[in-house]
């Protein structure tokens, strides 16, 4: 039962008045502008934009600096304002195999065509925090060099054409959008990734770390990873043309997993995918991952009963705005609820006690 | 043909840096005529993805979007779908695509849709010649068990 609650409205404006001072912080410090944010912590803001579920670095900048930082704020900030936007329409299928890389990988082939190239990334860092950047406002050029302007295929391509791996081909079903249908399980592959897409990215890791420790015996590799700009094409209504209506950074993950076959399918790989907006590295590997483990149906394996195989757990608890909404809302004023629940416990104990006494 | 060529001016106009396009436009200082059919408005597109790139469609997030549409002398028509949530940038967009439809085309080809293919392929330049930068042979050592 929910009965509002009236009053207190001198001390929330106050509230909200002491929540400005203590965002711009001590005055003798120069205030962060929009650009600094979208520039100087693009993980940040790319995380906004793939949870928030919109691509606007600039929003998503002003989204982090509103939120004092908070990025599950500022996704609930983005996810707001995503609301209030006419839908204009649907994009074309994107075709990453297309894309402009920043960085392209793979754990399981050294020797690609379009070769592995690391892109500014952490992972060969010492995690050793670097003192430099206190002090001045020095920073590294990066190096260039001479380059063939070819496509980079898809390292799983090569695997597909020995028939060793799992293809991924089109059922032909619409996919329904979850954002304006609601949820009913079981839920369409093309559902399951939306929702991992815009999903928690710790909720995510952990459920794929657990799939790795052996709760859903899913070993994975990844086949590639890659990282870059990809075009968006778009027709336009009135005239019937499809244009390149936005460049979108996105990262996408293929993961190569063991398949001892079953009674539907031969002994090959499967894969999981992840596809999401931003450099988000981490994100995509659990988002593929994870994806990989609910689909133990299709491929017929075992149902195991782990966390990381049951879409309905996993689905309805991944997406942070969700659950945070639910789990703040009960520090808000539940004075009606409680006051009934304190009643019921009362009259539970008196009756308790009285047959205490009698016995 | 015709379609073909809009269509490439209408990408370049889309994709183009906001800062970029309005000083290329505001420097040419053109005054221009023109009744809205469409005042520029934001709004939202849904981008498509593929699972496993080649399978299934689904839905990744959207992006935002700014469109407008208007006409030079109740006759020639142009459209501003451009991303983002700039509305002048959908402005220009608007009388860019409808000047490429008129004897103004020159002007208008060479002061802005050369220079954003060029910015743009600048750009794609940079980062490709910086990712080759980063190009990595990893070789694999014989363990000694394998001898």
């Amino acid at each position: 039962m929910y009965v509002s609650v009236k009053g207190g409205e001198k001390a929330i404006n106050n509230a909200h008045s002491w929540l400005s001072e203590i965002r711009r912080g001590d005055v003798n410090i120069a205030e962060l502008n929009i650009k600094q944010i979208s520039e100087q912590l693009t993980l940040s803001v790319d995380r906004v934009m793939s949870e928030g579920s919109l691509y606007d670095k600039d929003l998503s900048a002003l989204a982090i600096k509103q939120s004092r930082g908070d990025l599950i704020e500022a996704i609930f900030l983005m996810r707001a304002y995503r609301t209030t936007l006419p839908r204009i329409g649907s994009s074309k299928p994107i075709e990453t195999s297309k894309m402009l890389c920043l960085r392209r990988i793979s754990a399981t082939f050294k020797d690609i065509p379009g070769k592995q190239k690391l892109g500014p990334t952490f992972d060969y860092t010492h995690r050793l925090l670097d003192f430099k950047l206190l002090a001045d406002g020095e920073y590294e050029k990066a190096k260039i060099e001479k380059y063939d302007d070819k496509e980079i295929p898809h390292v799983l391509s090569f695997l597909n054409k020995e028939g060793l791996i799992q293809k991924e081909i089109p059922s032909g079903k619409t996919s329904k959008d979850i954002t304006r249908n609601p949820i009913n399980f079981p839920l369409t592959r093309s559902e399951r990734l939306q929702s991992l897409s815009r999903g928690d990215e710790g909720f995510l890791l952990g459920l794929a770390y657990s799939t790795q420790r052996g709760y859903a015996r899913n070993h994975a590799f990844v086949g590639e990873l890659r990282t870059g700009y990809v075009e968006v094409q778009f027709e336009i209504p009135e005239l019937g043309i499809e244009i390149n209506i936005a460049d979108v950074m996105f990262t996408e993950c293929e993961s190569v997993n063991q398949f001892k076959g079953s009674k539907k399918i031969p002994a090959q790989f499967t894969r999981g995918y992840g596809l999401v907006f931003g450099q988000l590295e981490r994100k995509a590997i659990s988002m593929a991952l994870v994806d990989r483990s609910m689909r133990w149906k299709e491929f017929g394996e075992e149902y195991l009963g782990v966390a990381a195989q049951n879409e309905e757990f996993v689905i309805s608890h991944c997406d942070n705005i969700q659950a945070t909404g639910f789990l703040e809302h009960i520090k808000l004023p539940h004075y009606v609820d409680f006051q009934a629940e304190l009643d019921l416990v009362r009259k539970i104990r008196e009756e308790y006690n009285k047959n205490e006494q009698r016995t | 043909m015709q379609n073909e060529s809009r269509k490439q001016w209408l990408s370049y106009l889309a994709t183009a840096d906001e800062n970029y396009l309005i000083s290329l436009w505001d420097n040419l200082n053109m005054k221009i005529e023109y009744n809205w059919l469409r005042k520029p408005e934001i709004g939202s597109i849904m981008v498509q993805g593929k699972a496993g790139a080649t399978g299934d469609n689904f839905n990744v997030g959207e992006v935002t979007i700014t469109r407008c549409s208007l006409n030079l002398d109740k006759k020639i028509q142009g459209h501003g779908y451009v991303q983002g949530r700039n509305k002048y940038k959908s402005k220009i967009a608007a009388l860019c695509d409808a000047l490429m439809q008129t004897e103004k085309k020159e002007i208008i080809k060479r002061n802005i849709i050369d220079k954003l293919i060029k910015y743009k392929n600048n750009k794609r330049n940079e980062i490709l010649s910086k990712t080759e930068a980063t190009k990595v042979d990893f070789f694999t050592l014989v363990r000694g068990e394998d001898k």
